[in-house]
């Protein structure tokens, strides 16, 4: 009965999308489609009779986060605002001082960067229980593996952006006599700002990955990471699920503030332009 | 200026001199002579247009004079001083073929830029933001962004740039190449007129010869391979110019001694 | 980048030195420790002042006794030396000489990181296959497609933000508990970490194509599949293959991490297994295993773009 319930109503949604996206209701249709997905989702649950040690209905989901917030709020302290964040900004502080560098001596350019670009593509998670190791069990070790995350996909995208000035624009800095430190903060520094927030949103999520992945080499008894775990010990599904939430909303808002600041400070460049015509 | 005295004068006072210039590439296909045996002098209040084919070594002399180039030989001043002295000095604005304003600043905004680096007071970059923008015929658009303004627009506040800290030296490499005929034609008679104002001396790039003419106290042909000075003609022309004055036998007759320059320049290869 | 190789080896030495310096450092205290119970005399002598004193001093304090920082068993950053005889011995050593090696019993050790990085790649490679094809298919239904545009697109951009690693170990868990092989349930997770970044680049890539050339296609009546297989899936190749690399490097991750709850073999069990003992050589070897397999696996994507490009008769 719920089954058929279920398909109905995913036959119904989708035919209220179609018309709903000829009408061009874009905030409208993805939110349909993703309440569809979680109605679908209970029904098929509650119907079929699935085991809740396999998937746990939304209901129970919602239940068990309302019910354990304060757990929540604590393990989400202490991976997201102490690891994550710590070790974002240390990471992508030293990223840009690098950077700078990098850009200013033609030796750091040929012979760091080849090795940079491909540090960046490296599974860099691994380095985890060596941090763990060194740094103990708490959020430093985690902020460690952030640091190390981060700061290589920072620190390509910001070279990159600190070289994309035209000649043009360098020999204007040169008829006005311009000093190094001029030119930088007045041309290069701006110029290279949406390369530079390029970077933040992919070391955001990445220092999301690195601090709870982490905490599955080792822990103290707080922390997503290691609720994931423990949780999944117990065979508690609907726990794993509510940390799963908590993770996707940091993650949601940390992205959403990025990208505020981002059309804050890079409203001039024409990718951004076009979003607002 | 056709008297003896005034020539001489000219020559007291002359802000550029270059005397048997070489500039040569080292490129992969072997060197490049960009310019060669280049002489030439400006002098204070001239308006001289540089005209030749693409690689005739225009804009690199233009270059060599703001210093942005180093020659291999000979010898250039400006205002008695090197280039580089020059430039150091602020002794020239210059305004390139593109306006490259800065898109994260206002109108104002690049205005300021050069005073910023300069280090004139909050007080004067205001004031003289507004004295600019009103030269060029901008007022009222300081707080517009560069993007929000059209091509001509921009070149327009790309010259105020280049006058706000004023440089008695106005460089201009081909500043209305990429704009349409019409405003070209607008800009052109606007730029005579703010020459007579303030009487700078310009130095001037294009391929028109129409523009270059109706410029020009002075005009330098080139022609490429090497790049060198092929005729530098001195205007008759009356200081005021309207624009039918391209109608003129006068100014057909200037137009019709370039053009030969022109292809004289080219038949030597 | 001309001219790139000397610098780079230089830093790559630099950075060797370093590593040098710091196990120094690192492991200091303990071979100190290990020192004294030999009967050397240490500076200074007991142990409590020892714990209070930075390691440098005690680096510059006992310049005789610093041998051992590069060779101790147990220290907590071996020296470069140490990893490479490590990686040596579980790769060449153990399959040729060891009890178990592939020359004594005919099947690989499951000793050696030859058999540990065979199983991370068949879980990477199986899932980001299945996940690539699932991104493009899914991409070619969004671009053609106005429901499905604005109906997954918005998930598919937030999902990119979220850390969807962490449903990672429930996976693996409930796919063990509903009895599906362990490569399979890797695989899922390498599947879904590598599909979201080629949905994207994709959909990016298949409307890369500007006005003036689609406007071209309609002036010449062409049908939607002939717009699809001359002019959008051609100008999506560079596109894909950017995400296709990406895709592939978040699939090694996804092996890895699927790796870590049930310690069935592969890379990530291997890490684990080091941290629990604390094997600190035998993590160091298995995280420079997997770093050379990312490197090949990239490597391989863009040999293929390459050939793809060059088949296309574009010029490098």
């Amino acid at each position: 009965m719920m089954v058929l319930a279920a398909l109905f109503i995913w036959v119904a949604a989708w035919a209220l999308n179609v018309r709903l996206a000829a009408m061009g209701r874009t905030l409208l249709v993805p939110l349909i489609f993703g309440l569809t997905i979680i109605v679908v989702w209970q029904l098929l649950v509650r119907g079929l009779g699935v085991d809740r040690v396999i998937l746990p209905a939304p209901t129970e989901v919602a239940a068990t986060f309302a019910d354990n917030i304060p757990t929540l709020w604590a393990d989400f302290v202490q991976t997201i605002l102490k690891g994550a964040l710590g070790g974002y900004l240390m990471g992508v502080i030293a990223a840009l001082v690098v950077a700078v560098l990098v850009d200013r001596y033609g030796f750091l350019q040929r012979g760091l960067m080849p090795i940079a670009n491909f540090m960046a593509a490296l599974p860099i998670v691994g380095v985890a229980p060596i941090m763990v190791m060194w740094f103990g069990f708490d959020w430093q070790s985690k902020a460690a593996v952030v640091v190390i995350m981060v700061f290589f996909p920072m620190l390509v995208n910001t070279v990159a952006g600190l070289a994309d000035t035209t000649a043009m624009q360098r020999d204007l800095m040169r008829t006005y006599g311009a000093s190094y430190l001029q030119t930088l903060f007045r041309l290069r520094l701006p110029a290279a700002l949406p390369f530079i927030f390029n970077g933040l949103k992919i070391a955001a999520t990445l220092s999301l990955v690195g601090a709870i992945v982490a905490e599955f080499f080792g822990s103290p008894t707080v922390g997503l990471g290691f609720r994931i775990n423990a949780s999944l010990g117990q065979l508690s599904l609907d726990m794993v699920w509510a940390v799963i939430v908590v993770a996707a909303l940091a993650g949601s808002l940390f992205y959403g503030l990025l990208t505020l600041a981002e059309r804050a400070l890079t409203f001039w460049h024409p990718s951004q332009r076009s979003q607002r015509h | 200026m056709d008297t003896e005295q005034d020539k001489n004068k000219m020559r007291e006072q002359s802000v550029v001199k270059a005397s048997a210039l070489d500039l040569t590439f080292q490129t992969n296909d072997g060197p490049v002579h960009a310019l060669k045996d280049v002489n030439l002098e400006i002098g204070k209040g001239e308006f001289v247009s540089f005209i030749g084919p693409s690689g005739c070594g225009k804009t690199t002399f233009l270059r060599c004079i703001a210093g942005l180039e180093q020659p291999t030989g000979g010898e250039i001043s400006v205002n008695g001083m090197t280039p580089d002295e020059a430039r150091k000095a602020r002794a020239y604005g210059y305004v390139f073929q593109a306006a490259g304003l800065y898109p994260w600043r206002t109108i104002g905004g690049n205005i300021k830029l050069p005073l910023e680096i300069m280090g004139f007071s909050k007080a004067e970059q205001n004031e003289r933001v507004t004295r600019v923008l009103e030269l060029v015929d901008l007022a009222g658009f300081e707080k517009k962004y560069p993007w929000q303004l059209s091509g001509g627009m921009q070149q327009r506040a790309s010259i105020a740039r280049a006058l706000a800290f004023d440089a008695d030296i106005l460089l201009m490499d081909e500043p209305f190449g990429a704009l349409d005929e019409i405003v070209r034609d607008h800009l052109n008679e606007q730029l005579l007129a703010l020459w007579a104002r303030t009487e700078k001396t310009i130095g001037f790039v294009t391929h028109s010869i129409p523009e270059a003419v109706y410029l020009s106290t002075k005009i330098v042909v080139m022609s490429p391979r090497p790049g060198r000075i092929t005729d530098v003609i001195d205007s008759p022309l009356p200081k005021e110019r309207p624009l039918d004055i391209r109608d003129s036998p006068e100014f057909i007759e200037i137009a019709h001694r370039v053009r030969d320059g022109l292809r004289a320049g080219h038949i030597d290869e | 980048m001309r001219g790139s190789f000397g610098p780079i080896l230089l830093i790559l030495a630099g950075l060797v030195a370093l590593w040098y310096a710091a196990a120094v450092q690192m492991n200091v205290k303990e071979v100190l420790t290990q020192a004294e119970r030999d009967g050397a005399v240490i500076t200074p002598a007991s142990a409590a002042e020892r714990r209070d004193a930075g390691r440098w001093g005690l680096v510059f304090g006992n310049l005789e006794h610093l041998g051992a920082t590069w060779s101790s068993e147990r220290s907590r950053l071996p020296a470069p030396h140490q990893v490479v005889a490590e990686l040596w011995d579980s790769t060449w050593v153990e399959e040729t000489t060891g009890r178990r090696g592939i020359v004594r019993s005919g099947s690989l050790s499951n000793r050696s990181l030859v058999y540990h990085g065979g199983v991370t790649l068949g879980a990477t490679a199986l899932g980001f296959v299945i996940g690539a094809l699932a991104g493009v298919l899914l991409a070619v239904g969004i671009v053609y497609s106005r429901v499905m545009d604005m109906s997954v697109m918005p998930w598919a951009i937030i999902s990119q933000t979220i850390p969807i690693v962490a449903l990672a170990p429930m996976i693996i868990v409930v796919l063990y508990s509903i009895g599906l092989p362990g490569l399979f349930a890797k695989a899922v997770i390498s599947a879904y970490l590598s599909f979201f970044p080629v949905v994207v680049g994709m959909v990016k890539g298949l409307r890369a194509p500007d006005h003036m050339q689609l406007d071209l296609m309609r002036t010449y009546s062409a049908s939607k599949s002939d717009t699809f297989w001359k002019l959008r899936l051609p100008a999506s190749v560079p596109y894909l293959f950017a995400s296709l690399k990406i895709g592939i490097a978040a699939s090694l991750v996804g092996a890895i991490v699927g790796e870590l709850p049930v310690q069935r073999g592969g890379l990530g069990a291997r890490m684990l297994g080091g941290s629990y003992y604390g094997q600190t050589e035998q993590i160091w070897a298995a995280l420079f295993v997997a770093a050379l397999l990312a490197a090949m696996l990239v490597w391989f994507i863009g040999w293929v773009e390459r050939r793809t490009l060059h088949a296309m008769g574009v010029q490098p």
